[in-house]
C-alpha cells in the first residue's frame, strides 16, 4: 500500500477551502496550518502564466525528516505516510531543518506537528478532510499500488510533476499540470 | 519572471517568511563543541607523545576548560528544545543517519571523560588540594595510571566532535547552504584553530606558544583553502546553491562574512602570529582572541544563513 494524492492545478482556484478543511478536521492550532494554497506566475506580461497549488508534506519515499530525526519520533507509518509521535518527539527542530517543503512546524505544546493525509479518516475508508471538502474537486486521493484508485487513474491520464524532485525526497504529493 | 506566493495566508511561526528554528543555541553549541574539541584533541595527542612536562598548559591546564565548554554545550541544547520534559528520548535510540542523534551520543561519551582526564590532574595542578575522603584520592591514582587509555578514546571522540559540529549542519540537504560535505572538515580546522588559540592565550611558557603558533598558521592556511573550495563548489553547483553562494558573493552575509570571520578571524590572527614568530613583539591574547571570535562567529553566520537559503518561493 502506498498512499499519494494528486493536485489539479488546472481545476484548484485557490479558495482554500482544503485549509480550513484542515483546521477543523485536525484542530491545528490558531496561526498555524499544514496545508496551504501556492500562486505561481511566470513569463512577462502579458504572456503570464499562473499556476496554482494546494501544497502539503508529500509524505516522501525518502524523507530527510525521518532520516534526520535524532529520537525515531518522525516514522513511516502505514501506507508510506510520515507521521510524528508526540510523545518521543524533543522538539529539537531537526526534521524541520531538513525538510526542503517547509511542511513541519512546532505545536505551541512543544512536540513538531505536519500533515497527515488525515490518517485517522484514511484507516476508516474516508478521504482525507482536504480532498473531502474541495468544492472543484480536483483533489485525488489513494493507493498507488492499486491501479484502479483514483488516484492511479488521474495520473495516468495526466501529465504531472512533484515539487523539488532534485532534493531526492521521492515525493508523493503530485500536481496534475 | 517567476513569482511563487503563498496566497492562502500561511505564516507559521518561526517557518514564514524564512525559517528561523534556531536561534543562538545552536551556533553556541556547535561552538562550544568545536573548541572543546580542539583543546582535548591537542591534549591527548600530546600527551600521547610523551610531551606532557614539556607541555603543561596543552595537556594539563587547558583541558579544564572543556568540561565547562561541554556541560554549557549541553544545557545550550536543552534550551533549544521545544519538548524539553522528553528530553531522554534522546538517548532511547542510536541512529547513525541522525547527526544529531550519534552527536548526543558522542557528548555522553566526551563529557564524562573530560571530567575524568582534569580529575586525574587535579592534585598535581594544585598541591593544595586535598581529597576529603579515601575513596576520592584513590579513585584519582586509579585514573592517573589510566590516562593512556583515556588520551586514545579522548584522541579519538575529540575528532568525531569536531566533525560532528559540522556534520549536524550537512545532513540537512533542504538548506542548500549546509547541503555541502566541506563543512565537516570546515568546523573541525576552525574548531582546532579555535583550541591553538586558546592554550596560546593561557600559556607562559615559549615553547608551547611557538608551537601553537606554528600550528595556528598551518590550519588557518586550510581552513582559508576549504572556504575557497566550498565556493567554488557552490558555484559550479545548482542554482539554490549559486543563490545560496551569492548570500555571501554581494548578499546579506557578505560583510560579516568577510570582515569577522574572514579577515579579523583569519587573516589578521595568522598575520600577527606570523609576525610574532618573526621577532616582533605583539601580545599574544591578540591573535588568540580574534581567531576565538571568528570561530563563533563563523558558526552564527553558517547557522543563520543556512535558514535563510532554501529551494522553494
Ligand atoms: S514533505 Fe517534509 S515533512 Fe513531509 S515527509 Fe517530506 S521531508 Fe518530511
Ligand atoms: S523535533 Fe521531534 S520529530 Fe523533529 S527531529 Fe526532533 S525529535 Fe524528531
Amino acid at each position: 500500500m502506498r498512499y499519494a494524492m494528486a493536485i489539479d492545478t488546472r481545476k484548484c482556484v485557490g479558495c482554500s477551502d482544503c485549509v480550513v478543511a484542515c483546521q477543523i478536521e485536525n484542530k491545528v492550532p490558531e496561526g498555524f496550518c499544514r496545508d496551504w494554497v501556492v500562486e505561481a506566475t511566470s513569463g512577462t506580461y502579458p504572456k503570464l502564466e499562473l499556476e496554482i497549488r494546494s501544497e502539503r508534506c508529500n509524505q516522501c519515499g525518502n524523507a530527510p525528516c525521518v532520516r534526520c530525526c535524532p529520537t525515531g519520533s518522525s516514522f513511516y507509518a502505514d501506507g508510506g505516510i510520515v507521521l510524528v509521535d508526540p510523545d518521543k518527539c524533543i522538539g529539537c527542530g531537526a526534521c524541520i531543518a531538513s525538510c526542503p517543503y517547509d511542511a513541519r512546524y512546532v505545536h505551541p505544546e512543544g512536540f513538531v506537528d505536519k500533515c497527515t493525509f488525515c490518517i485517522q479518516r484514511v484507516r476508516k475508508g474516508q478521504r482525507p478532510a482536504c480532498v473531502e471538502v474541495c468544492p472543484t474537486n480536483c483533489m485525488y486521493f489513494g493507493d498507488l499500488d492499486d491501479p484502479n484508485s483514483e488516484v492511479s487513474i488521474k495520473l495516468k491520464e495526466r501529465k504531472h510533476k512533484t515539487l523539488i524532485p532534485e532534493a531526492g525526497t521521492d515525493p508523493h504529493l503530485y500536481f496534475l499540470i | 519572471m517567476k513569482e511563487e506566493l503563498i496566497i492562502s495566508g500561511r505564516m507559521n511561526p518561526r517557518i514564514d517568511p524564512e525559517l528561523a528554528i534556531w536561534h543562538w543555541e545552536i551556533p553556541f553549541y556547535l561552538f562550544v563543541g568545536g573548541l572543546a574539541a580542539g583543546i582535548l584533541f591537542f591534549a591527548s595527542f600530546y600527551y600521547l607523545r610523551g610531551k606532557a612536562n614539556e607541555m603543561p598548559n596543552t595537556v594539563k591546564w587547558a583541558p579544564l576548560l572543556a568540561p565547562i565548554l561541554l556541560i554549557a554545550g549541553l544545557g545550550a541544547l536543552f534550551l533549544d528544545l521545544n519538548h524539553k520534559l522528553y528530553f531522554w528520548q534522546l538517548y532511547t535510540t542510536i541512529k547513525l543517519q541522525s547527526p544529531m542523534s550519534w552527536g548526543a551520543w558522542t557528548l555522553l561519551v566526551i563529557t564524562p571523560l573530560s571530567l575524568l582526564w582534569c580529575f586525574s590532574y587535579l592534585s598535581e595542578l594544585f598541591p593544595k588540594w586535598n581529597w576529603k575522603q579515601k575513596t576520592l584520592s584513590r579513585f584519582e591514582t586509579y585514573l592517573v595510571g589510566k590516562r593512556k587509555i583515556l588520551a586514545w578514546i579522548m584522541v579519538f571522540f575529540s575528532v568525531i566532535l569536531g566533525i560532528y559540529t559540522g556534520i549536524l549542519l550537512s545532513a540537512f540537504n533542504a538548506r542548500p547552504l549546509w547541503n555541502t560535505s566541506i563543512l565537516g572538515p570546515l568546523f573541525l580546522t576552525s574548531g582546532l584553530s579555535a583550541g591553538a588559540a586558546f592554550i596560546l592565550l593561557i600559556s607562559k611558557n615559549n615553547f608551547e606558544k611557538q608551537l601553537f603558533r606554528k600550528i595556528d598558521l598551518i590550519i588557518i592556511g586550510v581552513e582559508l583553502f576549504f572556504i575557497i573550495h566550498m565556493f567554488m563548489g557552490f558555484l559550479a553547483s545548482t542554482q539554490v546553491q549559486i543563490d545560496a553562494a551569492k548570500l555571501f558573493l554581494g548578499g546579506d552575509y557578505t560583510l560579516p562574512f568577510w570582515i569577522f570571520v574572514v579577515f579579523l578571524g583569519m587573516i589578521v590572527p595568522a598575520l600577527l602570529e606570523y609576525l610574532e614568530m618573526k621577532g616582533q613583539k605583539i601580545p599574544s591574547y591578540i591573535p588568540a582572541i580574534l581567531v576565538i571570535f571568528g570561530s563563533l562567529m563563523l558558526r552564527f553566520i553558517i547557522v543563520n544563513a543556512g535558514q535563510v537559503s532554501r529551494y522553494l518561493y
